[in-house]
């Protein structure tokens, strides 16, 4: 029969653990082996380290997730996610939550650590939140433009901190002790880090007692002992954790600071094992990332019947406070027998520390200039006798024995057994075996290896081993357009111009591709350069597209479509109206939603009805609204002098005006217009790709604005005194646009490259303003039809439904 | 042998691109390549359910719409450091008409 094993906690810890069994044992763990996974949080296991790259911004949720729905599910893992255990009965092998019970032959805690909350009046406020878990790290990406207190100068409340300041929020740190991070931190590290923090508009307060947090229905603000409040809508207490053990406690094992366990991980019930932050073994308690991989390693065996005994090793504090550079390593306290070597230039901001004993480094501090880290790291963990190198020690290993200055004579000279990457135990000799077996850029050696794989301080660490391998430099990505090619966007385009390449597999061919068929980046790209440079004689590849584009709708979580009719300026009329409602009822359109463009949205339609919806809507002379693609999109409009009491010029035909000129092409970002019919701008003009804001003496065009991931203000192109010349110009900008920028660049960051004078000059020339408009009307001599009506005729039709439906064929 | 039926004819599904089946078990997406293969792969992306056959068909690979996973139409495996798969069905043309695994009509896999 097969063992139940249930494990309590899906952290980094547990996930490591149940990775290393199915590695190890891939077809005899599922035969011997039932798994459930209790998470009090309702979701499964992400890199926890990467939580303050999420906080500032870095990165999304989606790409810290370390094991998915999906992965679980292969595994056969029974995952209770979002259902805290409550219970462990221990005489008869169950544990409990909320939802029922679990039984188990072995059982694995993993609870982690819990933050810990000091008891000062206010704490159970709303608005005060820890930074353990997505939740929290969710509550403070969310304080842009107010103001946040971190309680706790150390590692993880700068984090926070920094965290919060990036996403535009007013941050004070109050820390009880002299200088920040105390712990890794001697003073004058410290300050300099206290320096950069302010100098990014951080307040810090040290030697500050918290008395209070204030606050009726929320938090307020914090009251220090000294009288002093900050204000703050967000209180993040960042002090420090301890083991999360009250589970253990509750069940009567063995339990000291954490839940103390054996060599093999196994707690006072032979039958309950533990692993990862909520352990104790041999006194000592655990925080860093790797210790508790290597208990992940040794459990795996015990679990397996094998026999291993974990045995912690020291390990480097590599300290990462987003946009410092800090090291620090070892034992610094000051103590009979120990002597400093010290190195300032605060100029640059640099300091460095070593702590001596007997002629053997036991400490390192270093701020500002951190690359020989690894080098004094291994100095101190091997004991070498630093007596004949004292006079430059502190300079490196590049001022050693009188070898050259090389950086990489460093890297060169460790053993194949050095590790480079601390959190999951790699060497530099497995990283030069994967470069020999084909891992030649970062990602691979991290799809392959995991070196720098989870709290990537040994980034340039790996870089550097890599770069001794193959003999150069190691970029992130290959500098090519995407991994099938080392050409860039840029010389791509040249040469399809130069060589007259006028297909894909052309292209592909005489460019040397290095794969079949290119993949999901470079085609698009391609497609549109090829459409852009010979608009008569390339055809449009359809397959060649995104989702959206290919089916000129756009695609929504669920595989349903959103449908945008086309409204001229934003403008419509009741019997348009009427053909929209009539067309959301017959098809059951879910939501019908106003967009931001002045269009209407119909959300959730069926891939199926979407040529006969575009029939139903053609018939009442509605067309596409290319809300999909990468083309001309919306020109917003106010309405102008016809009406308005303010309006200098009609804003409203000048718009429709434009986008009958515009609408259809394609470009290599999506393009929105706006025109205001005076300088109060009601049509948000000014935060466009091409703005138009009219005045009594007409019209003033400005372009590369930006209100998405970035916001920014268009910047002036040209006045133009009619309107005539006011399409001309914006005509004329688009084409160079569509000429000139790369493929997904949106104008503002294809002007930030050529620069604005650049273009001005161009547009200003009336030669080139002249031969630009006349190609964007060769090419929309082509693309200036409506794609919905050529797509539901009713050749076309039948192919967007199903090929088959074999669930007839079932039923019979 | 695997019993196969046909679903259709070769020129019903565009080069580099897909045709789904409805079937008891779920969508079945049946890509094209540009090399006039075919293959027969579950409609649902592992990670969060998108429709692999609305993707970018390149070599024989499809990338997700939504999030850009890359599966091979061998294997189903998906690629690079993403982990998870798709299950796979056998698919093959004959005289240009497009044959795929007969046990798609019934309730549950053949084992």
């Amino acid at each position: 029969m097969k063992r139940k094993l249930v494990v309590i906690g899906a952290g980094m810890a547990s996930g490591r653990l149940l990775e290393q069994v199915f590695e190890a044992a891939p077809d005899a763990w599922p035969d011997a082996w039932d798994v459930t996974l209790f998470n009090a949080e309702p979701r499964g296991n992400y890199n926890r380290l990467m939580l303050s790259p999420v906080l500032s911004g870095e990165k999304t949720y989606d790409q810290i997730v370390t094991h998915d729905a999906a992965w679980y599910a292969a595994h056969g893992v029974d995952c209770r996610f979002g259902e805290p255990v409550v219970r462990i009965d221990r005489a008869n092998r169950v544990v409990y939550s909320n939802a029922g019970g679990a039984p188990y032959d072995a059982l694995v805690i993993a609870t982690g650590s819990a933050p810990f909350i000091i008891p000062v009046p206010g704490r159970d406020l709303p608005g005060v939140v820890s930074y353990r878990d997505l939740d929290d790290t969710q509550a403070m990406m969310d304080t842009a433009g107010k103001d946040a207190v971190v309680i706790g100068g150390g590692l993880l409340g700068l984090e926070a901190a920094a965290g919060m300041a990036a996403r535009g929020a007013r941050v004070t740190v109050i820390h009880l002790m002299g200088h920040l991070m105390e712990r890794q931190l001697d003073p004058a590290a410290g300050y300099l880090l206290q320096r950069d923090l302010e100098r990014r508009g951080i307040t810090v307060h040290c030697k500050g007692a918290t008395k209070a947090i204030l606050g009726h229905d929320r938090a307020e603000a914090v009251l220090l002992e000294d009288g002093t409040v900050y204000p703050a809508d967000l209180v993040c207490m960042a002090v420090g954790i301890r083991p999360e053990t009250r589970l253990a406690v509750d069940a009567h094992l063995e339990v000291e600071r954490g839940i103390v366990v054996d060599d093999a991980l196994r707690t006072s019930d032979p039958a309950i094992f533990a692993l990862g932050e909520c352990v104790e073994h041999r006194g000592q308690v655990f925080g860093l990332v790797a210790p508790l991989y290597d208990q992940a390693k040794v459990l795996a065996q015990t679990l397996l019947d094998g026999n291993a005994a974990f045995a912690p090793v020291q390990t480097a504090t590599k300290l990462k406070v987003t946009g410092c550079d800090l090291y620090s390593a070892g034992d610094f306290a000051d103590a009979p027998g120990r002597e400093d070597i010290v190195f300032r230039d605060p100029g640059r901001g640099i300091y460095k520390r070593l702590v001596l004993e007997n002629d053997r480094i036991v400490g390192v501090v270093m701020y500002g200039d951190t690359a020989d880290g690894a080098w004094f790291y291994g100095l101190m963990k091997d004991g070498t006798d630093i007596g004949p190198m004292r006079d430059t020690l502190i300079f490196g290993p590049a001022f050693q024995g009188g070898a050259a200055p090389d950086p990489m004579a460093a890297v060169a000279a460790l053993p194949p057994e050095a590790e480079i990457c601390g959190c999951n135990g790699v060497s530099k000799g497995t990283i030069l075996d994967a470069v020999a077996g084909g891992a030649c850029t970062l990602d691979a050696m991290r799809a392959c290896t995991k070196a720098s794989a989870s709290c990537g301080t040994c980034t340039g660490l790996v870089q550097q081993v890599m770069a001794l391998a193959l003999g150069g430099e190691v970029q992130d990505a290959p500098a090519g357009m995407c991994k099938c090619t080392d050409h860039s966007h840029e010389d791509v385009r040249r040469l399809i111009r130069a060589m007259g390449l006028k297909s894909i597999p052309a292209v592909m061919q005489d460019l040397g591709w290095k794969s079949v068929g290119g993949c999901h980046s470079c085609r698009p790209a391609l497609n549109y350069y090829l459409l852009a440079e010979y608009p008569l004689e390339y055809r449009d590849d359809r397959q060649s597209r995104f989702v959206n584009e290919r089916n000129h709708a756009n695609i929504q979580k669920d595989g349903t479509y959103s449908v945008v009719p086309r409204m001229w300026g934003g403008v419509t009329t009741p019997s348009e109206l009427r053909a929209i409602a009539d067309a959301a009822e017959k098809y059951d359109v879910p939501m019908v939603k106003v967009t931001g463009g002045q269009r209407i949205d119909l959300l959730g339609v069926r891939k199926e009805d979407l040529p006969r919806m575009w029939a139903d809507l053609n018939a009442a002379g509605l067309v596409s609204g290319h809300a999909y693609s990468k083309g001309l999109r919306t020109v917003k409009t106010c309405v102008g002098s016809q009406f308005c009491r303010f309006g200098t010029q009609d804003s409203t035909g000048l718009g429709i005006r434009l986008e009958q000129v515009l609408w259809g092409s394609w470009t290599p970002h999506k393009v929105k217009l706006g025109v205001s019919g005076c300088p109060r701008n009601c049509a948000e003009a000014t935060c466009k790709d091409v703005g138009i804001v009219c005045v009594d003496s007409g019209y003033q065009i400005s372009v590369a604005g930006a209100a998405g991931m970035e916001v920014k203000e268009t910047e002036p192109l040209a006045t133009a005194a009619t309107e005539d010349e006011a399409v001309a110009v914006v005509t004329a900008f688009v084409q160079l646009y569509r000429e000139n920028a790369r493929y997904l660049h949106r104008p503002h960051k294809w002007v930030a490259r050529v620069g604005m004078d650049w273009v001005r000059a161009q547009i200003e020339d009336p030669a080139i303003r002249a031969a630009l408009i006349e190609r964007f009307e060769i090419s929309q001599s082509v693309y200036r039809r409506d794609p919905w009506a050529d797509l539901s005729t009713p050749s076309e039709t039948p192919r967007w439904a199903p090929l088959a439906d074999l669930t007839l064929e079932a039923a019979e | 042998m695997t019993l196969l039926i046909d679903i259709g004819s070769l020129d019903d599904i565009p080069r580099q691109g897909a045709r789904l089946v409805k079937t008891v078990q779920g969508c079945i997406a049946v890509f094209r390549t540009a090399d006039d293969r075919v293959f027969a792969l579950d409609d649902r992306c592992p990670h969060k359910g998108g429709p692999l056959s609305e993707g970018i068909v390149h070599g024989d690979r499809v990338t997700c719409p939504l999030h850009n996973w890359v599966f091979d139409l061998n294997s189903g495996q998906a690629q690079g450091a993403d982990e998870g798969s798709v299950q796979t069905f056998a698919a093959k043309v004959q005289g240009g008409r497009v044959l795929i695994d007969a046990g798609l009509i019934r309730r549950s896999a053949a084992a």
